[in-house]
């Protein structure tokens, strides 16, 4: 049935518009494997680059002797900060106002810390002479936790920074302190703390973990020195910054770079920094003349780039004793490691920590979070979440629940009656953000309801009976969480990275056969942007999905973009998709109407077609207007059909969800079972079932690693004790629980087509979602905080701390 | 460079060969020799997976063999499981239908992995499908709908063979 006939139903189906659950189009390649990731790219006469790296978390490097390096067969160069210095590149600035060492100059800050580059034909050989680097280190006092890096007679780590008071973030209080951050009202929040009916106070950690892609951080650097142009391929969550960032450290004018980011393997946050790898490779390529690899390995991964979270959240959180909130207190001591390298908005150190309100119609908060340096790596990036959300959820979700046990109250109830309710959206909170919209209400009762919540409750009562009585060895716990999220950065007047304001962009070509190309700032990493954004185009101009190809990554087709993470596709580059779409559609109408022989406003939009208001059998399809565009000399319009937009979001998203997990315990073993969980989460207009629920099972399996084992561990002597796979939990198909997937729809009232992004919510919610019921499973026993990751050893500790065990 | 060793093997039913040295990992002869890049490295220590290959009639860790070791093998990657026609095999349409899989990097071992399962349990329970492919990693899709692919696959192979039977 050809589209001049088919009914309007029809026709919608065809598009694989918004709605629809698309098969996606990556997956016949990568299922064959035919993919083509960063370790796949294969130049002629390549170079494989491995760094030497740091035994110690801090020394200082009294020399590097390279010479039996070099003796090595196929070892071509072995740079270190004395080759780079000339270079002015033996450091480079982090995305968070500081700057970090590429390769050691003079000491070290951390274990794993890049002191040399190797250079070599192939990677054995590499690997070889890295063996053969002479490192004379003399150690130095090793300080691992924040809050004794901060004591007066610390040990200087950043010699660097000796005497500078004020850093990117205003006035530096300690030699080792990197700034303080405030936001709300100090004085008011005391106030209200000290005259409230009830408080209660909890030092809430959450711990260091790493995002630890399946693929992890590479690049391919190729100097062509005929042309003067650089090609930068690389694992690149932000393609369009890196060639901005590259320009400024390299000097190369921006033109005479191109970056590409090839399929990428998972990210997380991994890959938004920028990397020494990166750095030495540009370097070694523009010396040797020649394409050079440099892919770190798994221990490398876990080592040295970008770690996510670590942060001590002292809370205080008020209420009279009807249970309502009245106000929330936090001060945050933040581990960033030996260089400050997270990847947060300029103006925003501590990234959207504020939005530790949570859910809550809280009237009075104040925040302050304190930045430190320590003998631990840097980074700090936000693991499948928007900027330290996951921090301010985890915090607030915890808090709850220790208000919860102060007040006796029932944790649902607490929440139930402190929500933000549905009329007050938009809605001002305390520390400074506008809530677009929420119906938390609908969203909890739902989630209660179709979990059992009640029944549930009896049933843990009577095991609590039954374990007392000696029948059992078993709790049950039942985690609740309701979390609020603020992704999409962002406006361009608040949020920039390095100076570049965070809009993002799409163009879209429609060619005359009437298929198209869209081209956009943001890159895929597994999230399935080439399938989503050609239904939101499909929806928007009536051409079906399977004829839009969706391009991103290639900086010198893409429009500029600020990439993909923090969950701002959707939300930033979706708008941009849908906005370019729509100056297509209003130019395919004149044409229509040109067509058709009627005013513009005579026609009017019906899923692929114009037709003449009042006369539905004449009208033009996308298909004929696509040809016309350029077949057909109309008078006042130019030849083509082409169209570019950059997005600059008016407020950020808040999308937000109900979670619940029920789960048995042994007391004996601390052996955990997760019976049951049951994630709703409303991320406003639903674009691709299949892929949300796809992301909702990857952020829950990840949340539930983060809370349940996965841990970035030092000693006292800043050794890494969890660089392998061995030591760092990643859950396999035999423990990931399985997942009971929900929505509400509540749509983005200033997004274009009302979606907020989805992709870090499970990430955000399970994890205080597991926590919870860990916690809530010794409840009854007086456990008020107990610190994650709640691994069998730690739950078993906290049995046994409790008496639980005879 | 020297002691460059002579390599035969059959890769995907065709004969190929090349130097390497002996300690070179048969991940990075499939990948830097052969070209043969659906294997990918994630860990280098066996625990992730993504290099998982069929060597002999057994799923291999790549990443810890010698080429050495592989000598004369019969070695299935993921490109080998393509039908003949060049379109998806069962595993790999599954995988697709049922989301089974994200940014793709896991997905060869992964399809590699359950291809060797299912020819030593045509008829896996879940658990069995769960418990038999602990030993690749996934970071992107919490393993659900993997494990709901492999049972589809399992069901159409197996309807396969009895209609052929």
């Amino acid at each position: 049935m050809n589209d001049q006939v088919m009914s309007p139903e029809q026709r919608a189906a065809n598009l694989k518009g918004m709605g629809c659950a698309r098969k996606r189009v990556e997956d016949v390649r990568f299922t064959q494997g035919k993919g083509r990731y960063v370790d796949d790219i294969k130049l002629d006469g390549m170079l494989f680059g491995d760094f030497v790296r740091s035994p110690y978390a801090h020394a200082r490097v009294v020399s590097v002797d390279t010479s039996e390096a070099m003796k090595v067969p196929g070892v071509v160069a072995v740079l270190t900060a004395q080759d780079l210095a000339p270079l002015g590149l033996h450091w480079m600035p982090t995305l968070a106002g500081d700057r970090q060492m590429v390769l050691a100059d003079g000491k070290v800050l951390f274990q794993g810390q890049e002191v040399a580059f190797v250079v070599a034909s192939d990677r054995y050989a590499a690997a070889d002479a890295v063996e053969k680097v002479v490192v004379e280190y003399e150690e130095l006092p090793v300080v691992v936790d924040p809050f004794k890096a901060l004591e007066p007679d610390a040990p200087v780590l950043r010699e660097d920074l000796e005497g500078k008071m004020t850093g990117a973030h205003g006035p530096r209080r300690h030699h080792n302190h990197i700034f303080t951050w405030e936001q709300g009202d100090k004085d008011a929040t005391e106030a209200v703390l000290a005259g409230a009916d009830v408080v209660a106070e909890e030092m809430v950690y959450y711990h260091r973990t790493h995002p630890s892609p399946l693929e992890t951080c590479g690049c391919v650097a190729a100097m062509d020195k005929v042309t003067g142009k650089l090609t930068l391929y690389g694992t690149f969550q932000a393609p369009h910054a890196i060639r901005t960032v590259v320009s400024l450290i390299s000097g190369l004018a921006e033109h005479n770079i191109r970056v590409i980011s090839p399929d990428i393997g998972g990210g997380f946050g991994n890959k938004v920094g920028a990397y020494s790898g990166y750095v030495c490779s540009v370097v070694a390529s523009i010396v040797t003349g020649k394409p050079v690899k440099w892919v770190e390995d798994r221990m490398e991964n876990l080592m040295s780039t970008a770690f996510a979270r670590d942060y001590w959240m002292h809370g205080k959180i008020a209420a009279t004793k009807e249970g309502k909130i009245t106000g929330l207190w936090c001060h945050t001591t933040a581990d960033h490691g030996g260089f400050d390298a997270c990847a947060d908005p300029t103006k925003f150190p501590a990234g959207f920590m504020n939005i530790c309100t949570g859910s809550y119609d809280i009237p009075t908060a104040y925040l302050a979070v304190d930045g430190v340096y320590t003998n631990k790596a840097p980074g700090g990036v936000a693991y499948r979440c928007s900027f330290r959300v996951t921090e301010a959820a985890y915090f607030i979700e915890r808090m709850i629940e220790v208000l919860a046990i102060k007040l006796g109250m029932d944790a649902a109830e607490l929440r139930r009656i402190n929500f933000i309710r549905k009329d007050q959206f938009p809605y001002q909170s305390a520390l400074g953000w506008e809530y677009d919209s929420g119906d938390y209400h609908t969203a909890w009762e739902k989630a209660l309801n179709a979990v059992g919540y009640d029944a549930l409750r009896k049933e843990q009562a009577q095991r609590l009976e039954d374990f007392k009585a000696g029948k059992t060895r078993k709790l049950i716990g039942i985690g609740l969480t309701h979390f609020t999220e603020i992704v999409g950065a962002g406006p361009v007047k608040n949020c920039d990275i390095l100076g570049l304001g965070m809009f993002d962009s799409c163009e879209i070509r429609i060619h005359p056969t009437g298929s198209a190309i869209a081209r956009l700032g943001t890159i895929s990493q597994g999230q399935g942007h080439a399938t989503t954004f050609a239904q939101i185009l499909a929806s928007e101009i009536g051409i079906p999905a399977d004829n839009i190809t969706v391009e991103e990554g290639d900086t010198d087709t893409a429009p500029y973009g600020l990439g993909t993470y923090g969950s701002r596709s959707t939300p930033v580059a979706g708008a941009a998709t849908a906005m370019a779409g729509r100056k297509i559609r209003a130019k395919a109408q004149m044409i229509a109407a040109w067509l058709l022989e009627v005013h513009d406003d005579d026609v009017e939009f019906d899923v692929d077609r114009f037709v003449v208001k009042g006369a539905p059998e004449r009208f033009k399809t996308m298909k004929e207007i696509a040809f016309a565009a350029y077949n057909q000399a109309i008078p006042g319009l130019e030849p083509g059909l082409e169209a570019v937009s950059y997005y600059d979001p008016p407020n950020m998203t808040y999308p937000f969800g109900a979670y619940i997990c029920v789960m048995e315990i042994d007391v004996d073993t601390g052996v955990h079972e997760v019976r049951q969980f049951y994630a709703l989460d409303d991320c406003g207009t639903r674009i691709n079932p299949m892929v949300i629920e796809g992301q909702i099972h990857g952020g829950a399996t990840e949340g539930y690693a983060i809370a349940m084992g996965q841990e970035i561990a030092y000693d006292d002597m800043g050794n890494h004790k969890s660089a392998t796979l061995m030591d760092f939990f990643i859950p396999t198909s035999w423990e990931t629980p399985t997942y009971q997937t929900d929505f509400t729809v509540t749509p983005s009232p200033h997004h274009p087509i009302g979606a907020k992004g989805v992709g870090e919510s499970p990430n955000v919610g399970s994890v205080p979602c597991f926590s919870n019921a860990v916690h809530d499973a010794f409840r009854p026993f007086g456990l008020t905080q107990s610190h994650m990751p709640h691994d069998q050893w730690r739950i078993w500790k906290i049995a046994n701390d409790l008496g639980l065990h005879g | 460079m020297a002691n460059k060793m002579h390599v035969k093997l059959t890769l995907n039913g065709q004969q190929v060969e090349g130097l390497a040295e002996p300690r070179t990992l048969l991940i990075h002869f499939l990948r830097e020799n052969l070209n043969v890049t659906g294997p990918h490295i994630g860990c280098e220590t066996s625990h992730c997976g993504a290099c998982t290959v069929d060597m002999n009639g057994k799923s291999v860790k790549s990443c810890t063999v010698f080429v050495a070791q592989a000598n004369g093998a019969e070695v299935t990657t993921v490109e080998g499981l393509v039908n003949p026609d060049g379109s998806l095999g069962v595993i790999q349409e599954m995988f697709r239908e049922h989301h089974g899989l994200q940014c793709g990097f896991c997905t060869p071992g992964m399809i590699t992995r359950a291809h060797r399962l299912l020819q030593e349990n045509p008829r896996p329970t879940e658990e069995e499908v769960r418990f038999g492919m602990a030993g690749n990693l996934c970071r992107c899709t919490g393993y659900q709908n993997i494990v709901k692919a492999i049972l589809a696959s399992a069901d159409m192979l197996n309807a396969q063979k009895e209609a052929a039977e």
